[in-house]
């Protein structure tokens, strides 16, 4: 049931936009498939008593208040970009119809 | 095989709160490009969101307003995608545990009332925006939009025809701005519309297969761009082929839709809780706190006004479409107005008025109190109809009180009936042509003769006074 396919590590790092070479795909391969094999021991034990834990960490309602505060100059916001024009993060051009 | 459309609406509202979702950047998204920017909405490494508080009150206050249950533990997820509009590479929303679920909302056709099943409605953070006017093979990219409070509305596959559509999102954008959490401008995008669109045969309990219309600019774009999608998906059945699962974009030049080149695994967006935000719990205490705080909403405003001032179904459904019209409607009744003449002053001149300047019910010169006065005027006598028309112009030109154009253009009416006589006997000795035919029986030749004495009075004669008196004395004359 765990078994991690070659085709499962190529699609995973496609969507996370990674390139691997041969040699990490094997190396995922198998660390992924042990990691799924953990979780199927994992499996084993009987949680039907155990509350399902959905966050992490126990605090709740951590707010800020609605009030405005100063930005980033836009120098500063830009300053890191690879290619800006003052103005506007510059990317290539993009495909009217490929947002989510 | 006759068919019916089944279609489900997803709505994306920016909420009005002052701030971001997550940082302290102005929402303000109109400022120039990449100045309410900050590490957090910027996306960088090592920083912390914080949620904004105003967008929990907001979302809540629509959540009831929509009949939706309050979660009592909600939690924030990451939708992981790349798109350069999302610097960070997912777009904090919320996946299995939304805020607001399972609700319902009524929507009007022709007077016929229908339920829409709400899904949910959730907290996300908006994109930033991309230009494409850059030169060369570029797209210029700003930030102020990014992260600015979005909440998404998902209806259930309850709505039958783009009527329906249509409809649905008059009364969705009508019940937001009641809230006062959004101003669902279409055109500048803070309400941005998707419908799900398939087709079935009468009678199959069984969904189609459905296709996603976005970029949609208007009510009327979506309306059209479902129709569009029903005749496509019919005209494909019945011609033996099969509608594709895809997402299309309208085109509202040509008036059609176009398939969108989407990668196929743009949907997998591997949601996860987002571990830097702590769960929401919105208690009881804060649900009815919230609750009690919901202005009067558009359909108990709607079956009050009727009720208390005896409006017809049409006229309270004008008349409350905006809030502020309903206010101003309310505020010329209270100072004494006739409820039923204030409604038609209200829906026809006034209105008229405003749609040719494009104008705001807000910004109108003309006060309700001062409505109410030259509505008074008519009731008294002291000024007709026609003249009413003129004044109102003016008053709504330079706000002036219709007593003061009255008295300072001399408008009053002439109610004196020997000054009318007087001009009546003028007027039939200078027509003794149309005299003639009115006595041999051509009555329509009366209405000319009315127009006459008015003309000569410049319009200020009392009209039903004029009428008696242009009878009297023509059938006085005969004998």
């Amino acid at each position: 049931m765990s078994k991690i396919t070659k085709q499962d590590v190529e699609y995973v790092a496609g969507l996370a936009q990674l390139r691997l070479d041969e040699a990490a795909k094997e190396r995922l391969v198998r660390e992924m498939g042990d990691i799924l094999a953990y979780m199927d021991q994992l499996n084993e034990l009987d949680t039907s008593n155990v509350e399902p834990m959905m966050h992490a960490m126990e605090m709740t309602n951590v707010f800020r208040q609605d009030v405005v505060k100063p930005s980033l100059p836009r120098e500063e916001a830009l300053m890191n970009a690879p290619v800006h024009d003052g103005e506007y993060f510059i990317v290539p051009r993009i495909l009217e119809g490929d947002a989510s | 095989m006759e068919f019916e459309a089944v279609v489900g609406m997803e709505v994306h509202v920016e909420i009005n709160s002052k701030s971001k979702v997550f940082c302290g950047c102005s929402a303000d998204f109109h400022a120039g490009p990449n100045t309410n920017v900050c590490p957090v909405c910027l996306g960088m490494p090592g920083v912390l969101p914080v949620l904004n508080v105003d967008m929990v009150n907001k979302s809540v206050a629509v959540g009831l307003a929509l009949n939706c249950a309050i979660s009592r533990w909600s939690k924030l997820d990451r939708k992981n995608y790349f798109y350069p509009d999302m610097a960070k590479n997912y777009q904090i929303s919320q996946y299995d545990l939304p805020l607001c679920q399972n609700g319902w909302i009524e929507i009007d056709l022709d007077g016929q009332t229908k339920r829409i099943g709400i899904t949910r409605a959730h907290i996300e953070e908006d994109t930033a925006r991309n230009t494409h006017t850059i030169a060369g093979n570029q797209s210029g990219v700003d930030f102020n939009r990014s992260g600015v409070a979005l909440l998404e509305i998902v209806t259930e596959p309850d709505i039958r025809s783009a009527k329906e559509a249509f409809a649905y999102l008059t009364a969705l954008k009508q019940l937001l701005q009641y809230l006062d959490v959004s101003d669902c401008n279409m055109e500048e995008g803070s309400l941005r519309a998707e419908a799900n669109i398939s087709v079935r045969p009468v009678g199959q309990e069984q969904f189609g297969t459905k296709t996603e219309v976005k970029n949609v600019a208007s009510f009327s774009g979506v309306f059209k761009a479902i129709e569009f999608e029903i005749a496509r998906h019919i005209k494909l059945i019945n011609s033996g082929g099969k509608v594709v699962q895809e997402t299309r974009g309208w085109d509202a030049d040509r008036g059609i839709t176009v398939p969108q080149r989407l990668k196929e695994s743009a949907h997998d967006y591997r949601y996860f809780p987002e571990p830097d935000l702590v769960p929401i719990v919105v208690d009881e205490a804060w649900e009815q706190r919230i609750r009690e705080s919901l202005p009067e909403l558009p359909a108990a405003r709607r079956s009050r006004m009727g009720t208390q001032y005896g409006l017809s179904a049409y006229d309270a459904n004008v008349i409350t479409l905006s809030q502020d019209t309903a206010n101003y409607y309310e505020r010329v009744v209270a100072v004494g107005a006739d409820a039923k003449k204030a409604a038609n002053w209200l829906m026809g001149e006034l209105q008229a008025l405003l749609s040719a300047a494009k104008q705001e019910i807000t910004d109108c010169r003309v006060t309700p109190a001062d409505l109410a006065a030259l509505i008074g005027l008519i009731d008294s006598g002291a000024i007709n109809g026609k003249m009413a028309k003129d004044i109102i112009a003016e008053m709504f030109e330079t706000g002036k009180a219709p007593q003061d154009i009255v008295k300072e253009q001399g408008l009053s009416q002439i109610t004196d009936t020997g000054a009318i006589e007087d001009i009546i006997r003028k007027v039939l000795a200078d027509n003794p042509a149309q005299v003639g035919q009115f006595r041999s029986g051509k009555e329509q030749v009366f209405g000319f003769l009315v127009g006459q004495v008015m003309r000569a009075t410049q319009g200020k004669a009392n009209p039903a006074l004029l009428n008696d008196l242009l009878r009297r004395e023509l059938s006085r004359q005969e004998n």
